[in-house]
């Protein structure tokens, strides 16, 4: 097994008396296609926050690539290949959907440090470029032009994962991206990630549980803001306490 | 046949963002007017150069606000220690060579811009407001407080300026200086136009439309405002220095809460974040201030504020918006 590209160690986070995250200890390795489930308010945004730098945690350690970034920003972090998408729409909604995208590659590139040069041609002309293959490779190019806000809530959310593909990252963290989806429009959500590159370390938090079964080799159930069980999916969906998790939940509605 | 209609739109898309940034003949306007006004109002120079120096000083306003979408409420800062940088180096110093001294003005500004920006800038919203409110009025009150050095209320007399580039001396009609004017505003918009098109402008746009997100795809938002902001408070600098320069006089007006809140007013009036705002928001007001007053030197305020209400409600997007529609409807109805 080849050493993790990100890990947690003990990872903890409370709010007052409430805590978020209690000694969670996880490991994602290079190719990885690994879900996080668990009932509302299990902690899974919370975990995500934290694994990206929006909270920093009470105690523990997060490791990117072996090197400790627990008290990294979020956009060192990200400079270091960990993108994410959220669970709700984090777009530039005034700007293009090309727009958007070039961002995350002038970013990653080094291209935004450049105040003189124009963004157009000629020296502009690999972004573009990049950032047109990537909306190619996500059938988004027939939107390349039209503002973020312009587009159905569908292809927005497939901006949301075109932006974090722009920063060509080692780690992808994928938080709901099918929410808000329109079930018969999901497919399109699940094609995409399906394609992904193999190399990337994905994880993803999904409450659409078909998704979830059809595209992780391993699974994460965190309950309380711990971890509960952690296997592959047949495992988990034989696990008779994520079974009372889950019916439990159901339960209440 | 799909594929081609893909490559089309991306290649579209390309056209379109290669070459947008390249000049567009309406822009030639402004300054076709400029040189315009020049020769066919001799009279109106003197006012002419004041709205040139409010243009620069709502552009460097439109590059914070407009583009990164700081709001802020204490401009005139640099605008005053760019007019009591160039000043002070003519009346106490004896410095009377114009060009160097407004240089000197804007970066005296620019270092004030990066010193308060780099703490400021960590904050957003009210908060942020707040703080650059209580920047200006801090240096305010230290312009009043050394008043040995800028003359407090009295305000700041004695600057005088060496012909220009040696060879323009200074007419009773302010012809050179509306034309020196006219030149450094011309530079230092070429210098913003350039920067707005940029990598590093677009990421200020960014910022500006979801400034969570670009923490989140890694851009060092920090740094950014910060070099924005300098840039803004050099030209703002300049704007104050070409003020001085003009009147050969500094009153603490010049850093005061009005200045910067009437900066505001042109801008949005004008219209935010598309560099041209400022060119129709400062002639508009400031010649609507002038008609006014004249015909009704008491009540003229009460006309300008009409006015804004108006703007404000009819104009969402301010003169320039009303403009782009105009331009669109036109468009339209050509076959």
């Amino acid at each position: 097994m080849s050493a993790p590209l990100l890990e947690t160690r003990g990872l903890s986070r409370s709010f007052g008396a409430l805590q978020v995250a209690r000694g969670i200890d996880f490991a994602l390795a290079p190719g990885a296609r690994h879900a996080l489930i668990g009932p509302n308010g299990a902690g899974k945004t919370s975990f995500v926050n934290l694994l990206t730098g929006v909270l920093r945690p009470s105690a523990g350690q997060v490791l990117l690539g072996g090197e400790d970034v627990t008290r990294l920003s979020q956009a060192a972090r990200a400079r270091r290949g960990l993108a994410r998408t959220f669970q709700i729409n984090a777009l530039f909604r005034g700007l293009t959907v090309v727009e958007n995208v070039c961002l995350a590659i002038g970013e990653r590139t080094g291209a935004c440090d450049n105040l003189w040069r124009p963004a157009g041609a000629p020296a502009g002309r690999p972004v573009i470029d990049e950032a047109l293959a990537l909306l190619a490779s996500l059938r988004l190019q027939d939107d390349a032009l039209r503002q973020v806000h312009e587009l159905p809530y569908g292809r927005q959310r497939l901006v949301e994962i075109a932006i974090a593909l722009g920063q060509r990252p080692r780690v992808l963290l994928l938080d709901e991206p099918a929410a808000g989806v329109p079930s018969t429009e999901s497919h399109i959500i699940l094609e995409v990630i399906e394609r992904l590159p193999a190399d990337i370390a994905v994880l993803i938090i999904e409450h659409d549980m078909g998704l979830v079964f059809r595209f992780a080799r391993e699974i994460t159930v965190l309950v309380a803001g711990a971890v509960l069980v952690q296997g592959a999916p047949a495992e988990i969906s034989a696990d008779p306490r994520v079974r009372a998790v889950y019916l439990g939940e159901e339960a209440h509605g | 046949m799909a594929a081609n209609s893909a490559d089309a739109a991306a290649e579209t898309a390309a056209a379109y963002l290669l070459r947008r940034h390249r000049w567009h003949w309406a822009e030639a306007l402004p300054w076709l007017v400029a040189i315009g006004v020049f020769f066919a109002f001799p009279d109106y120079l003197a006012l002419g150069t004041q709205i040139l120096i409010w243009v620069l000083f709502t552009l460097s306003l439109d590059l914070v606000l407009g583009y990164a979408g700081v709001v802020t409420l204490g401009h005139a800062a640099f605008f005053g220690t760019g007019a009591y940088a160039a000043g002070l180096l003519s009346a106490r110093l004896g410095w009377g060579e114009p060009i160097s001294a407004l240089a000197f003005g804007a970066l005296c500004a620019a270092a004030v811009g990066f010193v308060s920006g780099w703490v400021l800038l960590r904050y957003r919203g009210l908060t942020l407001l707040m703080l650059t409110l209580a920047t200006s009025i801090m240096l305010y009150e230290l312009g009043n407080a050394r008043a040995d050095v800028t003359g407090g209320f009295d305000g700041l007399a004695g600057i005088s300026l060496k012909p220009l580039l040696g060879a323009f001396d200074y007419d009773l009609y302010g012809r050179t200086t509306y034309a020196y004017a006219l030149a450094v505003l011309f530079v230092l918009f070429l210098v913003a136009r350039r920067i707005v098109w940029s990598p590093f402008g677009q990421a200020v746009i960014g910022i500006r439309e979801n400034v969570r997100r670009m923490h989140a795809l890694g851009s060092p938002v920090h740094r950014r405002l910060v070099t924005i902001y300098t840039v803004a408070a050099a030209m703002a600098g300049a704007a104050g220095a070409l003020h001085a320069q003009t009147n050969a006089f500094v009153t603490l007006g010049a850093l005061g809460f009005e200045r910067s809140a009437t900066v505001v007013v042109l801008l949005v009036l004008g219209g935010t974040g598309r560099l041209y705002g400022a060119f129709l928001g400062a002639p508009a007001y400031l010649l609507l201030e002038d008609l006014l007053a004249k015909r009704s030197p008491e009540y003229w305020e009460f006309g300008v504020g009409l006015a804004l209400v108006l703007a404000v409600l009819f104009a969402r997007r301010g003169l320039l918006g009303l403009l782009e529609d105009a331009g669109r409807a036109l468009a339209r109805r050509r076959p």
